[in-house]
């Protein structure tokens, strides 16, 4: 449609998820718009990202060096360790600032229906790190749907016996939310998890 | 009108952009339904865990020209003994694969969904072995599809009683007669199980105790007499816990 190059960039720009033909279209137009420099920054830091980054190797999060900012800081507790599907989870996680332990990142969740099943997962590693960090709990903070609660049901079922505290993230109702929107599931939820209530 | 209710079970879930969700469901009177629930990724959206797979809800739709858009979901069965042990979600997840795969969208389907409702209850209800459920309910799918196994007369020649050989593409069991030796013998015990997952009810099969071996080999025949005359490979089934 467009000369060569245009073109190039509007086809590969469209590969993007949640871009469609007019938006990379639209993208392609900006890029042509704006200052080299601007754009080659853009190119730069897509190059960065695939030559810079790798996985830890200890939690598998996204690290710039051998080991990610986490497992590098030794004022975390290595013997508590967050078990969630993909780093964007762990993120979500330290936003709250309440976590001092470290992560563990499976790379996903058991998913039937897609043929994904417990060994697609990071779930060997995660064995193999109980034993050299003396692990006292593994907290699993997989998401509250189908395939989270799988995964969390199966991990509990194969660390239990270990001799390993295992603990759920509470399920229950959303800060600012209302009670008579909940659905069942959560407010059932909620009402089984209900605690002491501190005076 | 462009809105309807119907009742539906989930089946499968795909992310939609950044909070929505296209839900698979197959309902009583429209079939096979594919929906936008918008938002409801989103913590404090007002459909929270309705829309679930395995969830059996009551639903105000509207009528799209490709995908309906869902504007209430109620829960009728929560299924929650299910959602809260592994072995049964896998095998359930089995069940909503292979519902999903025979269902037609727009075609009333109330024998299909009444099915599906009857072995969600049997696996959510009872502390029965999962897999035995599941094979029973992909027996008795096939026979609602059309392609029930012949398990007590022989699928070549018709001939009365059970037959000892099993053919996947042929049907069914094969009598002495008619078998072309490439078919394996099976153990004694398999063509009886075979037949009383088939014909028995859905709650009572489970309770009977079948020994590992024909267990095992009924469940391949199962597997493979799905996946051949559905031509479609079962990607949950392989999970399931034996």
């Amino acid at each position: 449609m467009y000369e060569g190059p245009v073109q190039d960039l509007i086809d590969e720009l469209g590969r993007l998820p949640g871009i469609g033909p007019k938006s990379a279209q639209r993208l392609a137009f900006h890029i042509l718009k704006v200052e080299t420099v601007d754009a080659e920054r853009l190119a730069r830091a897509i190059t960065e990202v695939k030559a810079r980054v790798h996985f830890c190797r200890v939690c598998w999060n996204v690290a710039e060096g051998d080991l990610c900012r986490i497992c590098k800081d030794t004022r975390r507790d290595p013997s508590l360790v967050c078990v969630v599907e993909e780093p964007r989870d762990l993120v979500a996680i330290e936003r709250t600032q309440e976590f001092r332990g470290r992560y563990h990142v499976l790379g996903g969740a058991i998913s039937p229906i897609e043929g994904i099943g417990p060994d697609d997962l990071r779930i060997r590693e995660l064995l193999s790190r109980l034993e050299p960090d003396a692990i006292r709990e593994v907290i699993l903070a997989t998401n509250p749907n189908i395939e989270g609660e799988a995964t969390a049901m199966y991990l509990a079922r194969l660390l239990n016996p270990l001799g390993v505290r295992v603990t759920r993230i509470a399920s229950g109702l959303p800060v600012g939310g209302d009670l008579e929107y909940a659905d069942e599931v959560t407010l059932g939820r909620a009402f089984a998890g209900r605690r002491e209530m501190p005076v | 009108m462009n809105l309807y209710r119907e009742q539906g079970v989930v089946l499968r879930t795909w992310k939609l952009g950044e909070a929505d969700r296209i839900v698979v469901l197959l309902t009583q009177g429209e079939g096979k339904v594919r929906a936008v629930a918008k938002g409801v990724r989103k913590t404090k959206s007002r459909f929270g865990g309705r829309l679930e797979p395995f969830s059996h809800v009551d639903l105000s739709l509207y009528r799209g020209r490709e995908l309906d858009i869902v504007t209430q979901a109620e829960v009728i069965t929560p299924f929650r003994a299910l959602r809260e042990d592994y072995d049964r979600v896998v095998a359930g997840t089995a069940m909503l694969e292979a519902v999903d795969q025979v269902a037609q969208e727009r075609e009333a389907a109330i024998r299909l969904y009444l099915l599906l409702v009857r072995a969600l209850r049997a696996l959510d209800g009872g502390p029965r072995d999962p897999s035995v459920v599941l094979d029973a309910f992909l027996l008795k799918l096939m026979a609602l599809e059309g392609y029930r196994p012949a398990l007590a007369e022989c699928a070549g020649c018709g001939a009365r009683g059970q037959p000892r050989c099993f053919s996947i593409a042929r049907g069914g069991g094969l009598c002495e007669r008619c078998r072309t030796g490439q078919e394996s013998t099976l153990d004694a015990a398999t063509m009886p199980l075979l037949a009383a997952l088939l014909g028995d009810d859905l709650d009572t099969t489970a309770t009977a105790e079948p020994a590992p071996a024909s267990r095992r080999e009924a469940g391949a025949l199962v597997k493979g007499y799905v996946e051949y005359h559905l031509d479609r490979r079962l990607r949950a089934y392989p999970l399931v816990a034996r």
